[in-house]
């Protein structure tokens, strides 16, 4: 496949930086491959692992026929009307990862997809992880700074085979200006296990999102972790939902929202299909300055054994935290700083260092503007 | 070093300290007696600056300089330290981060001064959280060792410590109030809350003080009050005072 990183340099110093913003790395030094997307062409694939290959979509659909089977079953085609416009596409875009069976890369792979120039920039991925295989992605999505309106209607199929493990770590750096609605759902298999984390901490029109993992088989474990920040302009719809549809699985929902003016609507789903079932919601938000924190966890039982449980928690922060961190000389901003930062820690357990860090630093260069 | 007069403080709107008068000298040690609920913790408090605790007429003046309206952490940048005796947990922020934000100090020299007190396994732990209540009384001296205040409150530093533990804490203590210094060396003062007086045994403190009800009812040696308490009560300070 072409190799054209060069493409990607003639991007502005400006747009570069907002690239490295969502954890892209061009020097590909802690990489095991890469896909760019600006707007609809595809400018770069590459893997370096021996069994993980990283296509665009319609070279893949070429290259295996089973892989139709994966096209549209974990996403339903016609979910709603972004999913249909995309459907719609004569030229769909996208990328297809296929981790073949007892293929590992603990190193992630990056897919970026960056929002140029077009009004509309539309993808459809298909990841499938065959038995026992093991992927990390971590896809980074943003906008020019040029870029004042736009929309990026992305479909992301996630199929997790028989003992896999895919995590999927999506990092965003949009402008103001920008709507953005992913829709993407996971199908795991017995002892698979998915991780699905998502960070917004920079402005952004519009957000809405609700990916679902179905849980279908024995022992399967999905997990999603959500880091936000909702600034004044912003509308973040966020939402994640989990079917445990067969014996032993267990799903757990966590949310971190912060709003600093913009309205996060933070839902939950967690569904009881099956005995043997666990699941947990939990969502804290922080109030920074008067904006909206709605939080709606749902969880729903349907069988004996099935346990189910929800935390959700609104506020600010406590003053006397801020004052015990004062009475060791921290002064008062910095101390709220302080305590925002732990309160924004959510340690990913199964996660790459390497990604844990990525979180890590995404949080803490927004960290400065609160 | 520490000069407090006629202060008054309320807590929500309501009196807990009435016309408290206490002077610490450079270099001295007080101890602070009295019942649950008396008002020593809000002493306490009232000197660091802390919100909620209203200091309503008095003054609080800290090397001759006033600091009755100062925030707080310009108070702690004055030099004065407190072991708070129910500190707040923060989940998400590291022991060993805040003892790096507080002092400026290395990572290496912080690992050190953790060992010093067995605290090195708790420096990658969330602030207090889970925290027994021993472990909370090492990490907020750890904390006071990275800050070495001048003038160290500690609010019943030996509560809920073991007795192995008791002395690592006591000698602690000591050395952050100069014990170990020669007395015209000593310029450190300290101000302890204590019940029980154990701590006594690892440093001479040079004044004892009585607050009843909001008000300092008694000043005298630490250990003879100790021993009247003992033996008598509090009510035997009250007696003894209208005598
Ligand atoms: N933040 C607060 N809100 C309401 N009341 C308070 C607050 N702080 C202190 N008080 C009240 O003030 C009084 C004195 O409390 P303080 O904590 O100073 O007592 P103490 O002498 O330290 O007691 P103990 O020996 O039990 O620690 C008590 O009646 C207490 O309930
Ligand atoms: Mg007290």
């Amino acid at each position: 496949m072409q190799t054209d990183v060069a493409e990607l340099e003639k991007l502005s110093p400006k747009d570069r930086e907002r690239l490295a913003l969502t954890g892209l790395d061009l020097e590909m030094k802690s990489r095991c491959g890469s896909f760019f997307q600006i707007d609809q062409d595809v400018v770069h694939t590459s893997c370096n692992v021996r069994g993980i290959e990283v296509l665009p979509i319609g070279a893949a659909l070429e290259k295996y026929d089973w892989l139709q089977d994966h096209v549209w079953k974990a996403v339903p085609r016609d979910k709603d009307r972004y999913t249909r416009y995309v459907a719609r596409q004569e030229k769909p875009q996208g990328v297809v990862v296929i981790a073949h069976e007892g293929s590992a890369s603990v190193m992630p792979l990056q897919a970026c997809l960056f929002l140029l120039a077009e009004p509309v920039q539309h993808v459809h991925n298909i990841v499938v992880a065959r038995e026992g295989a093991e992927i990390h992605l971590i896809s980074g999505c943003a906008s020019s700074v040029q870029m004042e309106h736009g929309a990026h209607l992305g479909v992301t199929e996630f199929y997790v085979g028989k003992n896999a493990k895919v995590t999927s770590t999506m990092i965003h750096s949009w402008s103001a200006g920008i709507s953005v609605f992913p829709r993407s759902a996971a199908i795991v298999e017995e002892g698979g296990v998915f991780l699905s984390n998502y960070v917004c901490m920079r402005p952004v029109r519009r957000i809405e999102m609700y990916p679902t993992a179905h849980l279908v088989g024995k022992n399967a474990v999905g997990r999603f972790s959500t880091i936000v920040v909702g600034t004044p302009g912003s509308h973040l719809d966020l939402g994640s939902r989990a079917v445990l549809a067969a014996e032993g699985t267990s799903a757990e929902l966590v949310t971190r929202a912060i709003t600093t003016g913009g309205t996060i609507i933070s839902r939950g789903h967690i569904l009881g299909e099956t005995g043997s079932t666990r699941g947990h919601i939990e969502c804290k938000g922080l109030i920074l300055k008067d904006g909206i924190i709605h939080a709606i966890p749902e969880i729903e039982g349907r069988r004996t054994g099935t346990e189910l449980s929800h935390e959700a928690a609104v506020g600010k922060i406590a003053r006397h935290e801020i004052e015990y961190l004062m009475a060791r000389g921290l002064d008062e901003e910095t101390a709220t700083a302080t305590i925002i930062r732990g309160f924004l820690d959510v340690k990913i357990s199964g996660l790459p260092v390497v990604l844990q860090k990525q979180i890590d630093d995404a949080i803490d260069k927004a960290e400065k503007g609160f | 070093m520490l000069d407090i007069s006629d202060l008054h403080v309320s807590v929500d709107g309501k009196e807990v300290l009435h016309d408290v008068d206490l002077h610490i000298g450079e270099g001295e040690t007080h101890v602070l007696m009295g019942p649950n609920g008396s008002g020593k913790s809000t002493l306490l408090k009232a000197v660091m600056g802390f919100g909620g605790y209203c200091v309503t007429s008095g003054s609080i003046v800290y090397k001759g300089r006033e600091i009755t309206h100062l925030p707080v952490h310009e108070r702690a940048h004055l030099g004065i330290g407190i072991m708070f005796q129910r500190p707040p947990s923060i989940a998400g922020l590291k022991l060993g981060k805040l003892l790096a934000a507080a002092s400026h100090m290395s990572e290496d020299a912080i690992e050190a001064l953790a060992q010093s007190v067995n605290m090195e396994d708790l420096l990658n732990r969330d602030l207090n959280v889970g925290f027994s209540g021993g472990e909370i009384k090492r990490s907020e001296i750890l904390q006071l060792k990275a800050q070495q205040p001048e003038f160290v409150m500690l609010d019943e530093p030996e509560s809920g410590v073991d007795l192995e533990n008791m002395a690592l804490m006591g000698k602690a203590i000591a050395h952050l109030l100069e014990k170990d210094a020669h007395i015209v060396e000593r310029h450190r003062s300290g101000l302890i809350i204590t019940h029980t007086g154990y701590i006594l045994d690892y440093l001479d403190a040079d004044q004892g003080h009585v607050m009843i009800d909001g008000r300092i009812r008694c000043h005298g040696n630490p250990r003879e009050i100790l021993k009247v308490v003992k033996e008598g009560g509090y009510k035997e300070c009250l007696r003894c005072k209208q005598m």
